[in-house]
């Protein structure tokens, strides 16, 4: 059998033209690879957000100024060669502000979903693979909890708890494993069904090997596309709360408490410079991870088509 | 079709004690004598001591979790949500004073956000690929990305203070007679700042769900046998592609009330949303509670209706016997 051969099986039907002319092996990164350049928009989205990542890590180094120093003396300046964005009422840089606010929104994304990713990982799994009442129990569970408006809940929890970014990430977390639990579980459902399960059965594979080698991989790539539709929603979520002044608060920069300060009317006349920046910044990140997500939906399917 | 219904209406019992379950949960959880939260303030001032033991008994508050839990339930069974910290007042009192507000918000949101979801979503599966549907995807992608708060803000900012075309906040102008004109006025920014997630929500799916059914061979047959173009798309089309978007439109409603909470906040709105967070402020964990408990309830109530009005629409459930 000659390498392209080989290639042409390997690659699902209705796979681009460029690949099939190929006379390499294609591997399944190749191919993930090709489909999410193919994705302009995610392309670009995945630079931006890498670009943000950076400049939050090396915010000290990136950020002109302390971002939790105050100087009441110049609160509430407009953009100068010192503050390129301003001030805000305390007389804190709003650029600096927004750099190091990354870090925050960037890491209660990545955690809170990190955190329900892993209780659904571990839910999902049970509830597919054993059904019977334990499934029951647990799909009960997700329809009361998904019974509470997410902000609501999280807000009230974070209110027990006591507002502060950990809270945040936590609760997000914990409060946010309903939805991809359930995705998890049909997925398992649907792969347990297929025939090389079945092969795998006759040929005497024990059910835990069967579960993890050879159902779960083939049912992470939705769980992969929620997650990153998911990083965005927690992102939201925080800003929300943070906003409401019911989350990160003060003197810590987040985007969300820095809108927080524009609330009266005078301050959302007068100083746009203070409260757009942080609103185009939680737009444009969202927008971004959602591209992404997008994009891997795009690239994770083995049934769309690329033309 | 009635069997259905049946299992899907006894689906809500385990539901709602699952529900006052968990918030009964965070009521023990929050800090504080439970007693102060369940007699009415005015009231206890008035109570000797012995009195108010003889209540913390009467509510089983001396009692295991379990016995709390039931005799909570038939306070609440009777209407008794608890009594507010800070406005001195009964929860049940206040929110029954506050969801129509929300409600109304909410209901104008949900019918702005189905008409023109729909009607962009279709006018962008008609031209798919277009700079038109480009441009309509655009703005469905900023819609789903675009934090509720930045976009009222906005809009008060670039309408009411800007172009002074409406009102900033609130839902009557003071010193005016209450009008129709007046309130329509304050609704339709906050109307327009909770609507847009959905519109694109909804706008997203109808778009997918209509060019799918548009490839089905039965449109291929209705065209087939010489149907005008507009019947084909809305009687054989459209009809169909609404099923899959019943389903998402009875999910938004959860987000809904998520986003109203915010929405109110901004607009000074007197609804359910506002109360929560000046509750959450102020640590008023009586009325915290109640609103999260009644906001839940609501949630369950608004699925139910959507499970039947989808089940309604199917004719594949419908005639299922």
């Amino acid at each position: 059998m000659s390498t392209t051969e080989r290639a042409n099986i390997s690659a699902p039907v209705g796979t681009a033209a460029p690949i099939e002319r190929s006379s390499r092996i294609v591997t399944p990164w190749q191919r993930f690879y090709h489909r999410f350049r193919h994705h302009k928009m995610a392309t670009v989205s995945i630079i931006f957000i890498i670009l943000l990542s950076l400049m939050g890590i090396f915010a000290p180094i990136v950020a002109p100024l302390d971002p939790t120093k105050t100087n009441l003396a110049q609160a509430l300046q407009g953009p100068d060669a010192t503050h390129w964005l301003g001030t805000d009422p305390s007389g804190r840089d709003v650029w600096s502000r927004i750099i190091y606010a990354i870090r925050i929104s960037l890491s209660v994304g990545i955690v809170a979903v990190g955190i329900s990713v892993a209780i659904s990982l571990i839910l999902g799994t049970i509830s597919g693979f054993y059904g019977g009442k334990v499934d029951m129990v647990i799909m009960r569970i997700t329809d009361v909890i998904m019974s509470f408006p997410g902000l609501i809940i999280i807000m009230t929890v974070v209110a027990l708890l006591g507002p502060s970014i950990y809270n945040v990430m936590a609760v997000i977390g914990l409060l946010g494993w309903p939805g991809t639990t359930r995705l998890i579980r049909a997925q398992i459902l649907s792969v347990r069904e297929w025939d090389f399960i079945t092969a795998a059965r006759s040929v005497g594979v024990p059910d835990r090997r069967i579960m993890f080698v050879h159902v779960l991989p083939n049912a992470v790539a939705p769980l992969v596309v929620a997650a990153t539709f998911g990083v965005a929603g927690a992102i939201l979520t925080e800003a929300g709360l943070s906003f409401l002044g019911l989350g990160v608060l003060p003197p810590a920069p987040s985007w969300g408490n820095m809108l927080n300060q524009a609330r009266s009317i005078s301050m959302l006349e007068r100083n746009p410079w203070f409260w757009m920046p942080p609103g185009i910044m939680i737009l444009l990140t969202v927008l971004a991870i959602n591209f992404i997500g997008d994009g891997l939906r795009d690239a994770l399917d083995p049934r769309m088509k690329l033309d | 079709m009635s069997e259905y219904l049946l299992r899907r209406f006894l689906l809500i019992f385990p539901l709602i004690i699952g529900i006052t379950f968990l918030d009964f949960i965070f009521i023990n959880l929050a800090p504080g004598d439970p007693i102060n939260a369940m007699i009415d303030p005015m009231v206890m001032t008035f109570m000797s001591k012995e009195e108010v033991q003889a209540r913390r008994a009467e509510l089983g508050l001396d009692k295991p979790l379990v016995v709390r839990y039931v005799s909570w339930v038939k306070e609440l069974a009777q209407g008794n949500l608890g009594y507010s910290i800070m406005f001195k007042n009964s929860v049940a009192k206040l929110i029954r004073g506050s969801v129509g507000n929300t409600i109304t918000l909410m209901v104008w949101a949900l019918i702005t956000s189905v008409v023109v979801g729909i009607v962009l979503g279709i006018i962008s599966a008609l031209r798919p690929y277009t700079k038109l549907d480009y441009a309509l995807t655009a703005f469905a992608f900023t819609g789903v990305a675009m934090p509720g708060f930045f976009f009222g803000l906005a809009l008060i900012y670039l309408v009411s203070l800007k172009a002074g075309l409406l009102p900033t906040s609130g839902l009557v102008t003071p010193g005016l007679p209450p009008s129709v004109w007046d309130s329509a006025q304050h609704l339709i920014l906050p109307v327009a700042a909770l609507a847009y997630e959905g519109i694109a929500s909804i706008m997203r799916y109808t778009r997918g769900s209509m060019l799918e059914v548009l490839h089905q061979d039965y449109i291929t047959t209705a065209r087939a046998k010489g149907l005008r173009e507009p019947r084909v798309i809305l009687r054989h089309g459209f009809v169909n592609a609404m099923l899959p978007v019943i389903t998402i439109i009875g999910l938004r409603l959860p987000s809904l009330f998520a986003g109203s909470v915010i929405i109110e906040t901004i607009f000074s709105l007197p609804g359910m949303g506002k109360l929560m967070v000046d509750a959450t402020s102020f640590r008023d964990y009586p009325l915290i509670m109640g609103g999260l408990l009644i906001s839940a309830l609501l949630v369950l109530l608004s699925n139910l209706v959507a499970d039947i009005s989808y089940a309604v629409a199917d004719p594949r459930i419908r005639y299922q016997s």
